[in-house]
């Protein structure tokens, strides 16, 4: 009963929003009682207002997701908070518009002949948002302190490449071999080649942070607009947690004069309905929230955007169970799916369908090109789209592994949360599978529930995800490394570690990349994982917000965006 | 009377125990926990979040542990809010919550009260079936499709009023109404049948045959007693409207307490799961014992052992 009432909220607020003609344009938010974190900043701001004519004194709304759990950039690892963190903070390096790598803190930088030392050259007389200086003893204590044991960095293995890392995790932190041989000069030495160090360089986790306002605060910087001292195009005046987090324009920050909101308001909604329904009333310049049923009316409405991000939406199999151990049952499951229609018709077109493993929008070795495209060059499609004869091979495959018809096969357990449109393609696969012979029951369980269970092995075959930290698509390919932490499907073959290794250590960029081609090629040979779709964001932005840019990593870059 | 309450307040603390103590070793054996993300943290951060929040230590040193400190009032950082403590959360929520939900009991009362009495005057007129049928529909809707209604009408399709927030005034309209909706029209129902019950006692014959005014004999007489079943049902009401609302938070984007309750759980955020749940509990256990010393102000006949 609950349920049906459900679904029909669901319709009535569908109905209520498509129908929501005028907007209330009531923004409370708009008339922010800021506090300032520093007088300091607000005299400078308003010497700086001048210099910023293109959107002097404007404010933009939006909603990338609810109430970040933290705004600590060694902290976090989720993208709504790391969209925050990425213009509040800037590190040695940052990405343009194209997902080019260009210089942020460091004006400029260069690599050993070996391949193992990174110098970078800080641009000179770089601010903190409180005035003080931001040297790069700074970045020395901020890199330190993300390995520190202590901090307990949820990401704090991505700079494991550098010398001491491993000493460092376990306690000694100044074994890390990054050093500060002047105020501007920071070098950071490592213990192998890594070809895409540039963009670990511009990786949320490794902007600077300032000592002194968190030996003196503690876990707690972060909550007070006081203490969370930035060095990026914005500092923090409010955080109301639950309600908004109100962001104004740096006045220290090395660019600020192209820097153009003077506020940005991240409201924290996390219903989607709520988020539209602002949207529509005009309270809202951008939000993320999409309500899923509204898609379908939106299409072709250019204030909808989709554009990929680096994510994969893929199956684990549990490569410990029988039968999921032999690679023909694994396979026979793989081609048993129709990609096409789970991109296109059971995610409404939103993803796009799976063509390999590593996403669309990962580059390869050349700069501009794709790692999926080259994939195909090199390998062919690895799922052919011609399915029914797919479905033909996968019966083939099957009666060859013993299962003719799927007679004898156990019923499969499909693990997964309900969200987004994992229950629709749970549906979908008890059919696909189903065409096989084989019986296999939906296992709707909750999100913790799911990845607890997941994670210790507790499944047949699970719904799972990846969106990647940094454009390399060894972020993705090593998930199936043994060893691995992420590897849910307890996938286990040494000649592909072996593969992985090699990419991961070789100094030599085109080596790098066809080590991993191979690698891929293996793993999907060898249906170490079912790769289904990839993943895209998609969201809602007023036509008249210009100059802001969506990234493959799932952030949106508003300090350049002006409202016409 | 103060023997009465000092046994009260004995017993709450008890409950209070027997609450915290059920809730910490329950939560304790729902699968998953705090720092389970989609992406796997190194062993070594995971034992150091672990150390660092004291969840490697056995359960029953977590338990004493957390009972001492709760004993000195304090809650515990929060898990997954990092930098913030459960006593900071709960104090900087609860009074959103608390505003918002004491509109809605002032609402619910002052027209619940005066809507039910005017039916039980008017009983079988036009009314009385006008009253009753408002109130039923009041009872039978759920809160978020009166949310749902509200918002589609005075925000979206008439721009009257803000949909999300409580910036200014104005904002708190929506919210309220849906939040005492339910209360007025289940106190409207109530207060309708107790009057009618007590107007049929022999007192009240008695009254209007010695000749007091229809008007003096029900305020004097009648309201007094006919309140009463209102005033227990407005302990347990209070708490609920007070601690805030998942729904209507979540449809009208308001920072109070009521997300928190359902967060907690689903983050796993063990101190601020615990620390919402002692704080409704002691709450409810408190409005209670206030509920019975009021019986007693209201009613001469009730005494307090």
């Amino acid at each position: 009963m609950k349920k049906k009432l459900a679904v029909l909220m669901a319709s009535v607020m569908a109905v209520s929003v498509v129908a929501a003609g005028c907007g209330g344009g009531n923004t409370a938010a708009e008339s922010a009682d800021t506090t300032v974190a520093a007088e300091a900043g607000e005299e400078a701001a308003a010497e700086g207002e001048g210099e910023a004519a293109a959107a002097e004194g404007q404010v933009l709304n939006v909603q990338v997701g609810p109430s970040p759990e933290t705004i600590d950039p060694a902290l976090n690892s989720a993208i709504d908070g790391a969209n925050m963190i990425i213009h509040a903070f800037e590190g040695l390096l940052k990405f343009d518009k194209d997902n080019n790598i260009v210089p942020g803190l460091a004006e400029s930088w260069e690599t050993s002949e070996d391949g193992l030392t990174w110098t970078f050259h800080l641009r000179p007389d770089l601010k903190w948002s409180d005035g003080s200086p931001l040297t790069a003893n700074d970045f020395v204590y901020s890199w330190k302190r993300v390995v520190d044991p202590n901090t307990a960095a949820p990401y704090g293995s991505i700079i494991n490449v550098i010398k001491g890392f491993d000493e460092a995790a376990a306690g000694d932190v100044d074994a890390l071999a990054v050093s500060a041989p002047d105020d501007n000069t920071f070098v950071v030495e490592l213990s192998n080649p890594c070809v895409y160090f540039d963009k670990l360089a511009a990786f949320a986790t490794c902007v600077p942070v300032q000592q002194a306002t968190i030996e003196a605060n503690g876990d707690s910087w972060t909550i007070d607009p006081a203490t969370y001292i930035t060095n990026g195009a914005y500092y923090m005046t409010e955080f109301t947690d639950g309600d908004r987090i109100v962001f104004e324009k740096n006045p220290y920050y090395w660019d600020a004069e192209n820097v153009t909101f003077q506020t940005i308001v991240w409201n924290l909604i996390e219903d989607v309905n709520a988020a539209y329904t602002a949207y529509q009333n005009d309270d809202l310049q951008m939000i993320k929230a999409v309500p899923t049923e509204e898609i379908p009316s939106l299409e072709g409405n250019e204030e909808f955007h989709v554009e990929p991000i680096l994510g994969t939406y893929y199956l684990s199999l549990n490569t410990q169970r029988e039968p999921f151990d032999d690679p023909m049952v694994r396979e026979a499951l793989s081609l048993a799916i129709d990609r096409d229609y789970c991109a296109n018709t059971i995610m409404q077109g939103t993803y796009t369908p799976a063509t390999g493993l590593v996403p669309t929008g990962c580059s390869d070795a050349e700069p501009g090109s794709s790692f999926p495209e080259t994939s195909i060059e090199l390998n062919g499609d690895f799922f052919s789209s011609d399915y029914e004869a797919n479905l033909e091979k996968a019966k083939e495959l099957l009666a060859e592994a013993g299962y003719p018809n799927g007679e004898g096969f156990p019923t499969i357990d499909y693990m997964t949360n309900d969200a987004g449109y994992h229950k629709p393609m749970a549906e979908y696969l008890q059919q696909a599978w189903g065409e096989l012979g084989i019986t296999m029951n939906v296992n709707i369980q909750e999100w913790k529930t799911v990845t607890a269970d997941r994670r210790a092995g507790n499944f047949d075959a699970a719904r799972n995800g990846w969106v990647m930290d940094y454009d390399d698509p060894s972020n993705i390919i090593e998930l199936f490394e043994s060893t691995n932490g992420n590897n849910d499907g307890k996938y286990s073959n040494p000649e592909f570690d072996q593969l992985v290794e090699e990419a991961r250590t070789t100094a030599d960029v085109n080596e790098h990349y066809s080590k991993l081609h191979e690698a891929e090629k293996y793993l999907l040979d060898d249906a170490g994982c079912i790769p289904v779709a990839f993943q895209a964001d998609f969201w809602l932005q007023k036509s008249n917000l210009k100059n802001t840019w969506h990234s493959p990593y799932g952030y949106w870059y508003f300090m350049n965006g002006t409202l016409e | 009377m103060g023997k009465y309450i000092t046994k009260r307040i004995l017993l709450a603390l008890v409950t209070a125990f027997v609450v915290a103590s059920a809730t910490f070793f329950i939560m304790n054996m729902v699968p998953g926990g705090p720092f389970l993300g989609e992406k796997a943290v190194t062993p070594a951060a995971q034992e150091a979040l672990e150390a660092k929040f004291g969840l490697d230590k056995p359960l029953s040193e977590q338990y004493t542990t957390y009972m001492n400190d709760l004993l000195h009032g304090d809650l515990g950082p929060s898990l997954k809010k990092r930098g913030r403590t459960v006593n900071d959360i709960i104090a900087t929520k609860f009074p959103v919550s608390a505003k918002l939900g004491g509109m809605a009991i002032l609402i619910a009362f002052f027209v619940g009260v005066p809507l039910g009495s005017y039916a039980a005057f008017h009983r079988g007129k036009l009314i009385d079936n006008i009253i009753i049928l408002f109130s039923t529909a009041g009872i039978a809707i759920p809160s978020f499709l009166s949310s749902t209604l509200l918002m589609y009408f005075l925000s979206a399709q008439w721009g009257l009023l803000p949909s999300k927030g409580l910036n200014s005034p104005a904002c708190y309209i929506m919210p309220v109404i849906a939040l005492a909706l339910h209360p007025t029209s289940y106190i409207a129902r109530l207060m309708r049948s107790s009057m009618l019950d007590v107007m049929g006692q022999d007192y009240m014959r008695t009254a209007r045959a010695k000749g007091v005014s229809q008007v003096k004999s029900i305020f004097k007489h009648a309201l007094r007693n006919a309140i009463l079943p209102v005033v227990t049902y407005l302990g347990p009401l209070t708490a609920q409207l007070m601690t805030g609302s998942f729904i209507i938070e979540k449809i009208f984007v308001i920072p109070g307490l009521g997300s928190e309750f359902v967060g907690a759980i689903t983050s796993r955020d063990y101190p601020l799961i615990m620390g919402t749940t002692i704080f409704l509990a002691m709450f409810i256990i408190t409005l209670n014992v206030i509920v019975d010393i009021l019986y007693a102000v209201i009613d001469p006949r009730i005494k307090l052992k």
